[in-house]
């Protein structure tokens, strides 16, 4: 197995009003696509804050391993701002440099290099005049992603990303996040409620329950475990990696 | 036209307004472009009526208006914003709370002490008569600071504005820079909310903005677009109030909601055409 990324031991996270998850314990390794799902209230997101280091561990530690929680390439759940808010493509992009510039106030020709070629990478490069708000849906999460690839080149960190796509656009987007973790070797966490459909393409499960961690193996293990089952209901599993299959589970996750 | 402009510019009061104005006028759209898109249009209304309790306050204790009116207008973004991160209440109804206390609070204090007198009429919409030559001085050190800072921090004020998590996970302290444009919109509002009047300078903060928008699609654009039309649109208010004989503050308001409906018909014929 290749190197850890990042190791979580023990882990307890929570806020003033208490405790949302405790005793996790995983690790992800470089090139794994793990999949994080469980129901709501579960503390999905809690964790995403966690491992982006917005929130301090209330006990137990995690490590990062040759990455830092400001190298993670994050896509956020979508938020109502953005939706009609005047950017040109390429401004939106060329945000995702903005970690590594640190207090530089502008952008280098590097910066602008790179956002060149993540735009080109995922298929926006001809919109990058285009505004941010007159994309369809799965135009604007390429762009987020693009976005993202700028921060990172070694780990994203995706939060629902399928969200409001319609079955079409769902199947292009996750066929685009396997690309970069098969083709460009880029580690994937997904945070998703769409459980059977990205479990195709996913080699780890990370199942989160309100009592704490109930599942953490490869997704062959978590096909065969019981815990699965309740959220596997969905017809397509058998049919792998089919587009009809994505489409048709994009659908029913509306 | 042009004897109207030089009989404008003889008028040493009229010559003050236009600068402070003209550099109010930038600095509110600037600031402005941010603050209606993270939807905090109502921000600059609610700090004006805080600022108008604060010059009643200063005014009944015969105490200098800013040096009053400052402090306490800076305070009450702060708590603005500390409420809305906080979630306790949600943004409007904290804004819609605190400007309407704080403009009881001036009403009740001006009638206790001198009643309301053409002074607090001045406040409430503006008088040109108000600019003395420490306020020339002033608003250029701050629409300096305020132009500085925007070019400095403007892409991270960009990417804040577009999406605060995602620059938070990139390790952008986005609080700091949330505080430092409430910490500039209070004094820009302090400063303009003089000429404009308390009831309408929140106009200078929203319509350039909100006009660059029907037309802009880039937020460089949006930007570049509504410092042009708020110092254009300030102007033309200024000539407007001086050949009609109205007041300054409703006269620029005026002339922008005139620019921003010219702006949304241009925008929606573009749209046509494209089509």
């Amino acid at each position: 197995m290749s190197a850890a990324l990042i190791q979580c031991e023990d882990l307890a996270l929570g806020y003033e009003t208490g405790i949302a998850i405790r005793h996790l314990t995983f690790t992800v390794h470089a090139g794994d696509y793990l999949c994080l799902v469980g129901e709501n209230g579960s503390g999905k997101s809690t964790l995403v804050k966690g491992l982006l280091g917005l929130l301090p561990p209330l006990s137990g530690k995690i490590q990062f391993f040759g990455l830092s929680p400001r190298e993670i390439g994050y896509l956020p759940q979508q938020n109502p701002v953005q939706k009609d808010f005047p950017a040109s493509v390429q401004e939106v992009v060329l945000s995702g440099c903005l970690g590594r510039r640190g207090v530089l106030p502008f952008y280098t020709r590097g910066d602008k290099a790179r956002a060149a070629e993540n735009m080109e990478l995922l298929g926006v490069a001809g919109l990058a005049r285009a505004s941010y708000r007159d994309l369809s849906g799965g135009q604007q999460q390429r762009v987020l992603l693009a976005r993202a690839l700028c921060a990172t080149s070694k780990l994203l960190l995706l939060d629902e990303p399928v969200t409001g796509l319609d079955p079409l656009a769902t199947a292009e987007l996750y066929a685009i996040i396997k690309d970069l973790n098969r083709a460009q070797g880029i580690t994937i966490i997904m945070v998703s409620h769409d459980v059977s459909c990205a479990l195709h393409d996913a080699t780890m499960v990370l199942h989160l329950s309100d009592k704490g961690m109930a599942f953490f193996g490869t997704a062959e293990e978590y096909h065969r475990s019981p815990i699965s089952q309740p959220f596997l209901r969905c017809d397509c599993v058998g049919h792998h990696n089919s587009h009809v299959c994505d489409a048709s589970c994009g659908g029913k996750s509306q | 036209m042009m004897q109207l402009l030089s009989e404008i510019f003889s008028y040493g009061f009229l010559v003050r307004a236009m600068v402070v104005g003209c550099l109010v006028a930038l600095c509110a759209s600037l600031l402005g472009v941010s603050l209606v898109l993270k939807r905090y249009s109502m921000i600059g209304d609610g700090l004006s009526h805080v600022g108008f309790g604060a010059l009643s306050l200063a005014m009944a204790l015969n105490m200098a208006p800013l040096a009053v009116a400052i402090p306490v207008v800076v305070v009450a973004a702060f708590l603005l914003l500390r409420l809305r991160e906080n979630g306790k209440l949600r943004g409007d109804s904290a804004i819609a709370l605190i400007s309407s206390a704080a403009l009881a609070a001036g009403v009740m204090v001006t009638s206790l002490s001198s009643g309301l007198n053409a002074d607090v009429y001045s406040y409430m919409f503006g008088s040109i008569l108000s600019m003395g030559e420490g306020d020339v001085i002033l608003s250029l050190v701050l629409a300096g600071v305020v132009l500085v800072l925007f070019i400095l921090f403007y892409n991270k004020i960009f990417a804040i504005t577009f999406d605060e998590s995602f620059a938070r996970a990139t390790g952008t302290r986005s609080s700091l820079y949330s505080l430092l444009i409430a910490l500039l919109t209070a004094l820009t509002i302090v400063i303009g909310m003089r000429i404009m009047g308390t009831m309408l300078i929140s106009g200078l903060i929203i319509f350039p903005a909100l006009t660059a928008m029907c037309l802009c699609r880039s937020f460089k654009g949006v930007v570049l677009c509504a410092a042009a039309v708020s110092v254009f649109c300030f102007l033309g208010g200024m000539i407007l109030s001086y050949a009609i004989a109205t007041p300054a503050g409703a006269s620029v308001v005026m002339v922008n909601v005139g620019a921003y409906f010219l702006f949304w018909l241009m925008g929606k014929l573009r749209a046509r055409t494209r089509i």
